[in-house]
C-alpha cells in the first residue's frame, strides 16, 4: 500500500495533545476508553438552564497566562493546549524549528458564535446600546481564530488556517497537513480538530428544536449510537491536534511515529442539509480505500461517526454494511458514546483515541448498547466491552457532517 | 465618587483586564503602560468599562489623560462627582 512511495511523500503522525471530556492527554484518554469512563456530565447553559455535555477540565493556564485566557476564546485556549503538548510529545527541538515553515490547519465545525451569543447577552443588559459592544469581538470571531492563538502563543510564522466542514473537520485539518505537507508548503504541520461548542446555548436549542438533543436520567447513558433507545446528540468540547511530518524528516530526528496516513478522502452529498446520505459516505470510504491501495478486508478498525440520531445511525450503518458487510474480521467502535459529539474536535479525538491499539492489540467499544437497534446490527461492532485482537495495523476513521460533507481517514500503523 | 473611590474603580477594573498583574505597588504617577503589560485593546478595555459602568463616554481627543493613575482620577473626578 505504501511500496513505491518515497519517504518524502509518506506522511506520519509524530506527536499527540489532547483534551477530551474523560481525558486530558492520550494515555488517560485511552484508558478511560478501554474501562468504559464516560465524560458526559450535567451542564448548565444559558436561557436553556439544565442539559447534558461532554466537558473538557484541561489546565488552561498551562501554556497561557489568565490575560491570553480573557482575550482570547474558549477554542483558542483549547487549540493552544493541544498544540503545545503536540509538540511536547513529538520530541521536536522546538527553539530549533524554522517556525516560518510551520503550518497550523485545524478543523472547526463553526466558530464565532459563542462570543457573538456573549455579546448579544451582555448589550441586552445595557437596553441594547451597541456602544458597549466589545472591540474584542472581531479577533475573538474570524474564523482562523482557534488557529491564530495557536500561532501568537508558539511564535509560529508559517500559514495557519482553519478548515470549517461541520463534523466532519477533524479529519479535513489532517487532510490538509498532509496535502501542505506533500506540496512542501510547510516543513511541520500541527493539525486536528477543535471545538468549543458547549459553550453556545444556540448548539443545543437547535438540536432540541430539531429533536436531536440527548437525554437521559444518567448523563453517562445519554450517548448511545447504534441502541434502540437513543434519543440524540450530546454535545462536547474538545481538541485533537497532531504534529504531522513527512516521513524522511520524521526518520532523520528518530522520531516516534504513531500511525502513517495512507489514505483518505472527502465529497459532499449534493442532497440535504441535514439528512446524511449512505450512499455518499460509502463512496467516501471507498475513495478513502482505493487510494490508500487496500481493501476493506485490509482495514482493522472502523472507527464510525454515529452520532446517536436514527437517521445517522442508520444511514452509516448501510454504508458499513455495504463496504465491509463480507469482511468479518474490522472491528467497528464509536467514541461518542464515551464523550459525546466533539463536533470540529470529533473526528481528530476519535482517530487518535483508536491508535494505541496499534500497540496494546485492544479495540475499545461503543458503550451504551443496552438494546441493539436492528437496522445498525452489524456483526462486526464492539459492543459494550472493549476485545482483543491481534496485530492491529489499519484504522478507518469516519467523519460526516451538515450540509452533506463526508470524509474518511485511513491510518497504518507504521513500518518501513 | 471621591477621588478615593475612583482610584479604587480603576484598579478593580485593571484587576479584571490585567489578573496577571500585581497591583499592590502601582505607582500613581508613572504611565500604567510602564509599569504593566498593558495595548490599545486593554486601553480600549478601560474605557469600556467605565462606560459600562457609569454610562460615561469618553471621547478619543480626551484618552491622552488617561496615561497615569493620576491623571486618570484627575480627569474622571468632575465626570463622576455625582455617580
Amino acid at each position: 500500500m505504501t511500496q513505491g512511495i518515497s519517504h518524502s511523500e509518506r506522511i506520519v503522525l509524530t506527536g499527540v495533545g489532547l483534551t477530551a471530556p474523560n481525558g486530558n492527554n492520550l494515555a488517560e484518554f485511552r484508558q478511560n476508553l478501554l474501562n468504559g469512563v464516560s465524560g458526559v456530565v450535567p451542564y448548565q447553559t444559558r436561557y436553556m438552564g439544565d442539559v447534558l455535555a461532554g466537558v473538557c477540565n484541561f489546565d488552561t493556564l498551562k501554556y497561557q497566562k489568565k490575560k491570553d485566557l480573557r482575550r482570547g476564546t474558549r477554542v483558542g485556549s483549547v487549540s493552544v493546549y493541544c498544540a503545545n503538548e503536540a509538540i511536547l510529545d513529538s520530541g521536536l527541538d522546538w527553539e530549533a524549528v524554522n517556525r516560518d515553515r510551520v503550518g497550523v490547519y485545524l478543523g472547526i465545525t463553526e466558530h464565532g458564535n459563542v462570543e457573538t451569543e456573549n455579546e448579544v447577552y451582555e448589550i441586552s443588559q445595557f437596553q441594547y446600546d451597541t456602544s458597549v459592544w466589545t472591540h474584542h469581538h472581531n479577533p475573538r470571531t474570524v474564523a482562523n481564530n482557534p488557529a491564530g492563538e495557536v500561532t501568537i502563543n508558539m511564535g509560529i510564522t508559517g500559514p495557519h488556517l482553519t478548515i470549517g466542514a461541520a463534523c466532519a473537520a477533524g479529519n479535513a485539518g489532517f487532510i490538509q497537513a498532509a496535502q501542505m505537507l506533500k506540496l512542501r508548503e510547510v516543513d511541520l504541520a500541527i493539525a486536528g480538530g477543535v471545538s468549543e461548542s458547549i459553550h453556545t446555548f444556540g448548539i443545543f436549542a437547535s438540536f432540541q428544536s430539531q429533536g436531536a438533543l440527548a437525554r437521559h436520567d444518567d448523563p453517562t447513558k445519554a450517548s448511545r449510537p447504534f441502541d434502540r433507545d437513543r434519543n440524540g446528540i450530546v454535545v462536547a468540547e474538545g481538541g485533537g491536534i497532531c504534529t504531522v511530518e513527512r516521513l524522511d524528516d520524521a526518520l532523520a530526528r528518530g522520531a516516534k511515529i504513531y500511525a502513517e496516513i495512507i489514505g483518505y478522502a472527502m465529497n459532499s452529498d449534493a442532497k440535504d442539509f441535514v439528512l446524511p446520505d449512505s450512499n455518499r459516505q460509502e463512496q467516501c470510504i471507498r475513495l478513502a480505500l482505493d487510494r490508500a491501495g487496500i481493501t476493506p478486508d485490509d482495514v482493522d478498525i472502523v472507527s464510525s461517526h454515529a452520532t446517536a440520531t436514527e437517521q445517522g445511525d442508520i444511514e452509516e450503518s448501510k454504508a458499513l454494511r455495504n463496504v465491509f458487510g463480507k469482511s468479518p474480521n474490522v472491528a467497528i467502535n464509536n467514541t461518542k458514546s464515551f464523550i459525546g459529539h466533539a463536533m470540529g474536535a470529533a473526528g481528530a479525538l476519535e482517530l487518535l483515541g483508536n491508535i494505541p491499539s496499534f500497540e496494546d492489540d485492544t479495540v475499545h467499544a461503543t458503550i451504551n448498547v443496552d438494546h441493539l437497534d436492528p437496522e445498525c446490527a452489524l456483526d462486526q461492532l464492539v459492543l459494550n466491552h472493549p476485545r482483543k485482537k491481534a496485530n492491529i495495523r489499519c484504522i478507518l476513521n469516519n467523519s460526516f457532517g451538515m450540509l452533506g460533507i463526508n470524509s474518511v481517514l485511513i491510518v497504518k500503523k507504521f513500518d518501513e | 465618587m471621591s477621588p478615593a473611590e475612583i482610584r479604587q474603580v480603576i484598579i478593580d477594573i485593571l484587576e479584571k483586564i490585567a489578573p496577571d498583574e500585581d497591583l499592590s505597588s502601582l505607582n500613581d504617577e508613572v504611565a500604567f503602560r510602564e509599569q504593566m503589560e498593558l495595548d490599545s485593546m486593554d486601553f480600549l478595555d478601560i474605557v469600556m468599562e467605565l462606560r459600562k459602568l457609569y454610562r460615561i463616554q469618553i471621547p478619543e481627543e480626551d484618552y491622552h489623560h488617561l496615561v497615569t493613575m493620576k491623571s486618570t482620577v484627575d480627569y474622571l473626578t468632575p465626570r463622576l462627582k455625582d455617580a
